[in-house]
């Protein structure tokens, strides 16, 4: 690292704090047009710097005797909790955050350039620049993170950010909805990360990520003895932070948020519910990683199979959705569920890495050709005003540059070889293939469904049937065509990034090579799935009905999204709300207030009734008087002569 | 003059100076100089205690006087602040501050209205100065006193019922309180000698375990009622929603507090023993009450009420944290107070101010509102969002340092308990997000919202300064962490060494 200062990239979050602040202040007294411009522009900045930044970290000065260093370029002490407790506020740079870096400043930064276009002549833009850079402040704090809590912290603000961004047509019920339902399952799924973090803090005495996850260190062997229901509480911690990180990155059971936080502008999905927040929960994972792999095996194993099932779960209903949105939502959780099972095969140290190493160059290239499809979607939903894709078709000949981006999008998730998807899912594969033959055979399925219905809804959207539009649809402005035009460059190329030289588990680059027996298959199950969607909705026919009526309860299954909304529903609604609030509220009106008033009325009653010995009347204190005295005279007496 | 005694006599001037007012105006701007200066004397003492600390004057409190008062009990006027007691009269005087211009609007009697919501506020400055039990107690007395009237005469609903209710309650718990002073006072000197009711000298002194069983519970609980102590916290719901807004940011921002400061220096600072003996059932009961109030907000309709219940989940997150017993966790109780009373003063503040609006609190009657009043949704979603726990805002500072407080203990119980208290989070977020969204998202409900008006100047002021301090703490914690921590050192000193010696 030698004596090149990287405390510079403390500005890299700063800049979009402010623009947050500037733009959320005073926005609404700029024009509509220069809070897009302002936005941008400080966007504009930080991704030179990012640039430079992953230039200066990986060509320059981040190799140090073969290994890639951990670099803490600021950190300042934020709270003390205890003696050794305390959380900091820094930098951390090493391969993964400076990949994140780029990740996300690229995709944001296109994002806001597409936003000027798109969201053009819509109410509160202003509010919408500003909600966009405090999403991209909060998730750069997170990237660069220097320690757990921290992390932690940006966790939460880009929760809110995402909730703001969701629901940002507050005026519509459906957008208010999903973003209750967005912030309150990501927050129960908080509640694991918190617990996490204090059960791991307390075993190892630090928040701070270095002394955490040195595989030569203290730290990470604590409380691997100490046993819990069968397992170390090491394993419950991660567990419980990977729930955190399930919650984020929506694996099954904790998905459920995703497709409905579609109710947001379009842009906005692309970054925050395709590129960048939902890979936080990978992220998290492999910055902990050397921690699972070291001390909590068994959650690495756990991350594996919900990886495995929810990328096969989401393909499977992605297959039938008909809200071209969602599709791609649910495509995302499937190719998340990709990254997570990558890390839960992943070894630890050069080959053996190859899965940690595969998922992070998957999370970089699905940012891109993601990002990429869902820009394009903002583009047709831009020129035809609907999300259905049933009320689509035709669409080549009136948006070619969206036509043509959007094929390569395509062809890049089905994984064509020379496109970037194909590279990093191979790895995947050929990871996977080493651990665990299950999961493998799994991914061919996801690789192949994934083919089908990326084309279905290719075909449907620019083939198929054409339609009639109230408008004639119009290609969009340049402000939003550059950007996928820049994407979609960046989808082809980046498979040829040599990512096994960049970003491993122990730091040290290895010789990545394509295993072919892998990779000829995979192709091949891609071809097929397209084959299919091809012959099924490139023109107009009866085939999808007669599958449809031929998988019958498979269909109604997955259209209905396996009706995991339905338990969830029942729980909130009926569980908590009937039985356990309403309950609440009641007992304590009418129990704990009713004791109280009780208390009240009983002396009142007991002053009515007494009352009326105090009548003022001479003759009737006369009369007790003499009658008490009498009586005690008697009692006396009684007593005496016994 | 003593620079403490200024937080009373400026209070006492300015009642003085609102008596001699002609009109409306002059009532007002009067309270405003007074209540400013006020803030300024407190931001003034922060600055000369955090000063004085670094001058390394380590005495346990600073700006300490001592004058005799009424000798034949050695009852005396003691003064003195450490960093809690500084910390929460910059509380007060900031609510206070603010609740002047919440309360901008008073149509009647407001001459009467002022002197005694300043009167109140006098009594809680008193108390938090006070280190002589005694006059500790009066102060508190004064301040319930106001309240009865504030309640009764500017109150809306059934508002006698409502003031009647809380100044019996609340006058239970001084009985109490007054039983467990006086033993106390007359344990206060085993070895022979003087009796007294001074805080320092009765920490120094060891008061005998039997007499400790009787006196612990009657001071936690005294206080415990004031500060809305599951299960006694009844009035407190009825009492906020009826009281106007001033009075209800005053109550729930500060005389919760004040309950809970009490419970803190009075009966687990003398009777750390019994602390520790007994503080598992109260902490039983303030577990309850963290979970119990949020669930409770869940189904409330009423705006004020549904504030009410979070209070008492907040609230028992601050005792709940204080019976963990431990440097951080007590820290972040402390913090949990500063950081409550302030956000909840917020929302009292927004309450009253939407109130004034659509003349009504009941959300499902509600709808709509952020498109017509735009500043005060912004605010209420900022408070809610403080409210539940985001970074940033003071409340994810302390409710953080109270849950890493709480983990440090290792057997099951404190574990379940602070897992319990935790997920108090979740359900926070589930009544926060329910009446964002019922109450200011969504399409507008009626025509006639469009002709509301948005915050005006006095409105903006009040609500503007509040969200800063609010996020100022969160932003910058570690100061004010710092300054409290330091004051707990005594403290924590004296519950350790129970513990050790056992």
């Amino acid at each position: 690292m030698g004596d090149f200062n990287f405390s510079y990239c403390v500005w890299i979050p700063l800049i979009p704090l402010f623009s947050f602040l500037i733009l959320g202040l005073f926005g609404n007294k700029f024009k509509e047009k220069l809070t897009g411009i302002l936005g941008t522009l400080a966007l504009g900045i930080i991704f030179a710097l990012s640039l430079y930044t992953a230039y200066e970290y990986f060509f320059v000065h981040g190799l140090v005797n073969g290994t890639y260093q951990k670099i803490i370029a600021i950190n300042v002490t934020w709270l003390q909790f205890t003696d050794k407790l305390h959380i900091n506020m820094g930098v951390l740079l090493d391969p993964i955050s400076v990949m994140m870096l780029v990740v996300v400043t690229t995709v944001s930064f296109m994002v806001h350039l597409y936003s000027i276009g798109y969201m053009k002549g819509e109410r509160g833009v202003e509010r919408y620049f500003a909600f966009l850079s405090l999403f991209t402040f909060s998730m750069l704090g997170l990237v660069i993170a220097t320690n757990i809590f921290q992390m932690y912290i940006f966790w939460e603000l880009v929760g809110v950010s995402s909730y703001l961004l969701i629901g940002f047509y507050y005026q519509k019920p459906s957008a208010v909805a999903a973003s209750k339902k967005a912030f309150i399952v990501t927050r129960f799924a908080d509640l694991g990360f918190l617990i996490g973090i204090l059960i791991l803090s307390f075993i190892t005495g630090t928040f701070d990520f270095i002394t955490l996850t040195d595989p030569a260190g203290e730290a990470i062997h604590r409380g691997a003895e100490i046993g819990f229901m069968g397992m170390s509480v090491m394993t419950w911690a991660m567990l419980l932070i990977f729930m955190g990180g399930a919650g984020k990155s929506a694996m099954f059971p904790l998905h459920i948020w995703l497709p409905d936080a579609m109710e947001g502008p379009t842009p906005v999905s692309a970054l925050i519910h395709a590129a960048t927040m939902v890979v936080a929960g990978v992220y998290l994972v492999a910055r902990l990683f050397p921690i699972f792999h070291f001390s909590a095996q068994p959650a690495l194993n756990i991350i594996a199979y919900v990886g495995g099932f929810t990328s096969l779960f989401a393909a499977v209903i992605a297959c039938t959705q008909l809200d071209i949105k969602r599709v791609l939502a649910f495509s995302t959780l499937s190719q998340i569920g990709y990254m997570m099972l990558a890390l839960g095969v992943s070894g630890y140290g050069s080959h053996d890495g190859l899965g940690f190493m595969a998922s992070n160059f998957h999370l970089f290239t699905h940012a891109m050709f993601k990002a990429l499809l869902f820009l394009g979607a903002g583009a047709i939903i831009h020129a035809v005003h609907s999300n259905y894709m049933n009320e689509m078709g035709g669409l080549r000949k009136h948006l070619p540059i969206t036509h043509a981006t959007f094929l390569i999008a395509c062809l890049t998730i089905a994984g064509l070889y020379p496109l970037s998807g194909f590279f990093s899912k191979d790895e995947i594969l050929a990871a996977a293939f080493h651990k665990d033959k299950l999961l493998f055979a799994v991914e061919y399925c996801v690789a192949g469904l994934t083919a089908f219905y990326m084309f279905r809804l290719y075909f449907v959207v620019f083939w198929g049937k054409d339609t009639q539009y109230h408008h004639k649809p119009h290609e969009a402005p340049f402000t939003m065509t550059i950007p996928l035009m820049f994407l979609a460059i960046a989808s082809v190329f980046a498979g040829f990034i040599p990512f096994s030289e960049l970003v491993t588990s122990d730091s040290i680059p290895f010789e990545g090579e394509i295993d072919w027996m892998i990779a000829i298959p995979s192709i091949a199950v891609g071809l097929l799935g397209i084959l299919i969607a091809m012959i099924m909705y490139r023109k107009e026919n009866n085939y999808p009905a007669r599958m449809a009526a031929t998988l019958k309860y498979l269909y109604r299954w997955s259209f209905n999204k396996f009706y995991i909304d339905e338990i969830y529903l029942f729980i909130t609604k009926k569980i908590i709300f009937r039985y356990i609030a309403r309950p609440v509220a009641w007992f304590d009106r009418h129990m704990v207030d009713g004791t109280m008033n009780g208390i009240a009325g009983m002396t009142n009653v007991i002053s009515f009734r007494i009352r009326g010995l105090q009548s003022g009347q001479l003759q009737k204190y006369g009369f007790v008087f003499i009658t008490g005295a009498l009586a005690l005279a008697l009692v006396f007496i009684y007593l005496w002569t016994k | 003059m003593d620079y403490l005694t200024y937080f009373i006599i400026v209070p006492l001037l300015t009642v003085f100076g609102i008596v001699l007012c002609k009109n409306d105006k002059q009532v007002k701007w009067t309270a405003v100089i007074g209540m400013s200066i006020q803030l300024i004397l407190a931001a003034a003492l922060v600055f000369m205690y955090l000063a004085e600390r670094k001058a390394g004057n380590m005495a346990e409190f600073l700006f300490y006087h001592d004058y005799m008062w009424y000798p034949a009990l050695n009852i005396r006027y003691t003064i003195g602040v450490d960093g809690i007691s500084v910390a929460m009269v910059a509380l007060t005087s900031v609510i206070i501050f603010t609740g002047i211009f919440a309360s901008w609007e008073v149509t009647n009697l407001h001459k009467e209205f002022f002197i005694s919501l300043i009167l109140l506020a006098t009594g809680v400055f008193g108390f938090f100065i006070c280190v002589d039990l005694f006059t500790m107690f009066l102060f508190y007395e004064l301040a319930v006193i106001p309240m009865y009237l504030l309640i009764g005469i500017w109150g809306t609903g059934p508002k006698e019922y409502s003031a009647m209710k809380l100044t019996l309650m609340l006058m239970g718990g001084s009985a109490l309180l007054l039983v467990g002073l006086i033993g106390l006072y007359f344990n206060s000197a085993p070895g022979g000698g003087a009796l007294t009711f001074n805080l320092i000298e009765i920490s120094k002194v060891q008061i005998p375990m039997e007499a400790q069983r009787f006196l612990f519970p009657m001071t936690f609980v005294g206080f415990g009622i004031l500060g809305a102590l599951f299960p006694l916290h009844t009035w407190s719901p009825d009492g906020h929603s009826s009281a106007p807004t001033a009075v209800s940011m005053l109550h729930a921002g500060v005389l919760l507090k004040l309950g809970r400061y009490g419970a803190f220096r009075v009966a687990m600072f003398l009777m750390p023993e019994a602390a520790h003996e007994l503080g598992w059932i109260f902490l039983i009961l303030t577990t309850i009450s963290v979970v119990y109030g949020a669930f409770g907000a869940i189904q409330q309709k009423d705006l004020k009420y549904i504030n009410a219940y979070s209070s008492v989940s907040h609230c028992g997150l601050v005792l709940f944290a204080l019976l963990m017993m431990n440097k951080t966790a007590m820290d972040g109780a402390i913090m949990q107070m500063v950081s409550h009373g302030i956000m909840t003063a917020l929302f009292f503040a927004l309450i009253g101010m939407i109130y004034g609006r659509t003349h009504t609190r009941i959300i499902d009657e509600m709808g709509g509102l952020m498109r017509v009043i735009p500043f005060l949704g912004v605010a209420y979603v900022i408070a809610g969002l403080a409210s539940l726990g985001l970074p940033g805002f003071s409340g994810f500072v302390a409710e953080m340092t109270i849950f890493v407080g709480s983990w440090q203990h290792v057997d099951t119980f404190h574990r379940v308990a602070t897992i319990i208290a935790c997920s108090s989070i979740v359900i926070t977020a589930v009544y926060i997000l329910r009446v964002i969204g019922i109450l200011l998202l969504g399409p507008v409900r009626f025509d006639w919202y469009n002709q509301l008006t948005d915050a005006r100047w006095y409105e903006k002021l009040s609500v503007g300064f509040l969200i800063v301090c609010i996020a100022g703490i969160g932003i910058a914690p570690l100061w004010l962490s710092n300054m409290i921590g330091d004051s707990l050192v005594p403290v924590v000193e004296k519950l350790n060494m129970i513990s050790f010696i056992r």
